[in-house]
């Protein structure tokens, strides 16, 4: 955080416009890259957050499925935090008792 | 052939941002420099080279006669009085616009590198066939581009574009940049769209108002060995082109005042 930034803050002014600048390329970029309309991007959100929610409990209010750009590599980065695993009964616990 | 010579092409995406005036003046200052350089206007629609360099009454022939063998190569090209290391030769005429293929690209730039040291090929703005003929037979780029979203989206699109067809090395020029509006935040930093776009930083241009009176004489900046600050950017990078270690100017410290002190306090990072 620099000077300008706490005195817009204090003013109440809008941020300088080159951080928004920047956040609005690095975003339009990441679609442009990866050649993903905002659409199916959606929908591919959509579908991860189903699988994985096959599997453990996750908190859909913070989860976030984006494109992430650096150094000309475009990544697909999903943040999904869990709460707790399912309790389901799944191979692994019949696989405990083989094992015992 | 010129044993070291160079194919450049010098390219942008979006149109406006410029090509032509960059062409124009690294062309002239590297022809000082001693390199002897002939710039390819490759947008032979809407031709302009000619107009900045002020050369637009001599052009007699254009690389079209010269590729179906109507007149020599020596007849084409336009000489620069001033400059004499320097020529202009026109792809083609405004009225044929369908003309110009890859392959007749190749063959003008391959005969041109036979006797000039550097070839620059001013690029069409846009992504389409312009930009392909004219990229056919290009071995390394400058991309240009000014610190606004729009150009640096376009940019963008043409390195994808450049990287695909193996040109290397990809480097880029940033123009028109207003230091008190970097200063300000309220222009995109030069690192930031170097980081964004990912490519070695070959010059920065400032805003410069005698761009457009020199565009107006059709006399470039670099022609008259001049001092005002864009002059002396192109000039930077024609030396830096030809492996000169030139450092780059830094926009925050343009301004030497106390106005200009108080806004480097003000973006200092405390926390």
């Amino acid at each position: 955080m620099t000077l300008r930034d706490i005195l817009d803050k204090l003013l109440g002014r809008q941020p300088a416009s080159a951080t928004t600048a920047r956040e609005r390329l690095q975003l339009v970029l990441a679609h442009d890259r990866s050649d993903l309309s905002p659409e199916l991007l959606e929908q591919m959100r959509k579908e991860i957050l189903e699988v994985v929610a096959k599997y453990v409990e996750i908190d859909l209010d913070h989860g976030d499925v984006s494109l992430e750009t650096e150094d000309r590599v475009t990544a697909l980065v999903a943040n999904l935090p869990i709460r707790r695993p399912l309790a389901i009964p799944t191979r692994n616990n019949d696989q405990e008792t083989v094992d015992a | 052939m010129a044993p070291t010579s160079r194919t450049i092409l010098i390219c942008s995406g979006k149109g406006g941002v410029g090509k032509t005036t960059l062409t124009a003046n690294l062309g002239i200052a590297l022809a000082r420099q001693g390199q002897k350089t002939v710039v390819l206007d490759a947008d032979f629609g809407l031709r302009n080279l000619d107009l900045l360099l002020g050369l637009e009454n001599r052009i007699v022939y254009t690389a079209q006669e010269v590729l179906a063998q109507t007149c020599r190569l020596e007849q084409a090209l336009v000489r620069h009085k001033q400059e004499p290391n320097l020529a202009l030769l026109p792809a083609g005429n405004p009225r044929m616009l369908e003309w110009l293929k890859p392959e007749d690209m190749q063959s003008i730039v391959s005969m041109l590198q036979k006797q000039f040291d550097y070839v620059l090929i001013d690029c069409p703005a846009g992504i389409e066939d312009g930009f392909k003929n004219a990229a056919a037979a290009a071995r390394e780029a400058i991309v240009i581009t000014t610190p606004e979203v729009s150009a640096v989206r376009d940019a963008d699109r043409v390195i994808g574009l450049l990287n695909t067809r193996g040109v290397s090395p990809v480097q880029l020029v940033l123009n028109r940049v207003r230091p008190k509006m970097m200063a300000n935040q309220e222009m995109l930093a030069v690192d930031d769209v170097t980081d964004i776009l990912a490519l070695p930083l070959l010059g920065l241009v400032l805003e410069d108002e005698q761009v457009i009176v020199s565009t107006n004489r059709g006399e470039p900046l670099t022609l008259n060995g001049g001092g005002s600050p864009a002059a002396r950017a192109y000039a930077n990078i024609a030396r830096r082109l030809q492996g000169e270690d030139v450092p780059l100017i830094d926009p925050a410290k343009e301004g030497r005042g106390l106005r200009a002190k108080v806004r480097r306090l003000m973006q200092k990072k405390i926390f």
